[in-house]
């Protein structure tokens, strides 16, 4: 017999329920946030205010102690895992209702000649930890990409990532083009990647610099905010 | 026996099956260190001069340059570096840039055989660095990716190897010329990211007969207590086949991980690096010194 009480999920109250599915995000169980999350719909709660007051809420916990250096990129790899696990359930709910419910678009991509990903794709789970609509471009991506990307999806920002010295120039190129064809004033674009700094970031004329994952969807936020 | 000679004016080091294992130090690398980045785009070396010294002393046979700078001359600081780099020690130097007229300037100016960092398997890239090596004979790593991006299957990418074994063939340039850098993942991230990398280690080394390197830091990306892992990864690295490895030889542990791996793995005959390197001196009056005829008869 077992020390610890097991929890069934169905029989705790909302606030427990909640503090529950939080902390099971928290730790990266899948299954057990999918099933808490089927209960709270079960409870007639709207798909948002999960999405908003529990997801988001526990993924931006794990975003603050990943940064403090509490967790480590494998659990939050797992907890982004957990986040979407439950993400499934609302998704569909989501996208047949009209309700505003991601904070932004998001539109990200490392630039052409450049095939590193992992640092890119941390940022994107990071950011949809955060609750923005994330639309993964992939690597090696050319300006016309992005361009078409803007165009189809309309995002509220766009992410570039580069790990070379070679690739990063690549990305004052797309900025550029973007401002060529008055896109730029509209849409704030992020740029990131371990060789970049703020200098290089201010000098191609880039919104914001992202150091690492925790801060780019931290500044992803802020920037979401200035523009509401 | 693959033996991969690399050289400066005075120096020979050879990466090969038969030998101990080659420790590349990676220090002279303004990639995430801010202050060496400031210094060597205002053209001062000081801390450059610093870590090339304190590396050689930690045990590195071969140092690596990079001036991987935003917004700088790249060119022009690579072959400052390798110039100063080379005036103040003797070992040979690994010439890393992703920039082709970086390559080429560093080239020009080194003394003795270079190992060229890097070309991968993309056709743009190893058009211009396959030439390049070929005009100055140096050895060459070679990065198991191509325009596809990295793949996770450690099989794939040893087809990828072979490519640019194959394609740097065409150019002249031998097999034993090219050491393959199999790409270490984050461990964090992918986690068999570890016995990936020895499988395609043993590949390279049986089938395809090349020497091998890599930054070996990657494996411990997001984690806690990298060192550890890295003391542990190193030699677990050359237990599977691996020559050489770019790594900071002034982490503590690190050298007499790899030194003693060299032993255990039997390219250290007799013991002899491992206790000329950690044999206690004698007190005074005390023991009698080994190696005393050569001094003899000197």
């Amino acid at each position: 017999m077992s020390d610890e009480e097991e929890i069934i999920l169905m029989d705790l109250n909302d606030d427990d329920l909640v503090a529950q599915i939080k902390d099971d995000l928290y730790d990266g169980l899948k299954d057990e946030v999918f099933e808490g999350v089927e209960i709270l719909l079960e409870r007639k709660w709207a798909a948002n205010l999960i999405l908003s007051d529990v997801l988001v809420e526990a993924m931006r916990i794990v975003g603050v102690d990943f940064r403090d250096g509490i967790l480590f990129v494998p659990e939050v790899l797992q907890c982004a895992g957990a986040m979407k696990n439950g993400m499934g359930l609302l998704r569909p709910i989501l996208a047949a209702s009209d309700a505003q419910t991601s904070v932004g678009k998001y539109v990200i991509g490392t630039v052409k000649g450049d095939i590193h990903d992992i640092g890119k794709n941390l940022v994107g789970m990071m950011l949809e930890g955060a609750g923005f609509e994330v639309i993964d471009l992939g690597i090696n991506n050319p300006v016309e990409n992005y361009l078409e990307a803007i165009d189809k999806h309309k995002p509220d920002i766009l992410g570039m990532s580069a790990l070379l010295t070679t690739t990063m120039p690549y990305m004052g190129l797309v900025i550029e083009e973007l401002d060529k064809r008055n896109i730029l004033k509209e849409l704030p674009v992020m740029v990131g990647g371990a060789p970049l700094n703020q200098e290089f970031s201010d000098a191609i004329n880039a919104h914001s610099y992202g150091r690492d994952a925790a801060m780019s969807a931290e500044l992803a936020k802020v920037i979401m905010g200035k523009n509401a | 026996m693959t033996r991969t000679v690399i050289s400066s004016a005075t120096k020979e080091v050879v990466i090969g099956f038969d030998q101990p294992f080659v420790m590349i130090g990676e220090r002279i690398n303004p990639t995430g260190r801010k202050l060496l980045a400031a210094q060597m785009k205002e053209g001062d070396y000081s801390l450059v001069e610093q870590d090339a010294l304190a590396q050689v002393a930690a045990g590195a046979q071969v140092l690596d340059v990079n001036a991987g700078i935003p917004l700088a001359d790249e060119p022009k600081i690579l072959a400052d570096v390798i110039q100063l780099v080379q005036s103040i020690t003797d070992v040979p130097l690994c010439i890393d840039s992703s920039i082709i007229n970086a390559l080429e300037a560093g080239l020009k100016v080194y003394k003795g055989r270079a190992l060229v960092n890097s070309t991968t398997a993309e056709d743009e890239v190893m058009e211009q660095v396959l030439p390049l090596v070929k005009k100055y004979g140096a050895a060459v790593v070679a990065i198991s990716n191509d325009e596809t991006g990295i793949s996770e299957d450690p099989d794939e990418r040893f087809e990828i190897a072979k490519r640019i074994v194959e394609r740097a063939a065409d150019h002249g340039i031998k097999p034993e010329d090219i050491v393959v850098d199999p790409l270490v993942m984050p461990i964090g991230a992918i986690s068999t990211a570890g016995r990936d990398v020895f499988h395609f280690i043993r590949r390279l080394r049986s089938e395809l007969k090349v020497n091998t390197t890599c930054g070996a830091s990657n494996i411990g990306f997001g984690l806690p207590n990298r060192h550890a892992i890295n003391n542990a990864f190193l030699p677990m690295l050359a237990s599977a086949g691996m020559t050489s490895a770019i790594l900071n030889p002034l982490h503590e542990g690190l050298v007499p991980a790899i030194k003693a791996a060299d032993m255990l793995n039997g390219v250290d005959p007799h013991c002899a690096n491992w206790i000329k390197t950690y044999r206690q001196p004698p007190a005074e009056g005390q023991g009698r010194q080994r190696g005393r005829r050569g001094r003899r008869s000197a």
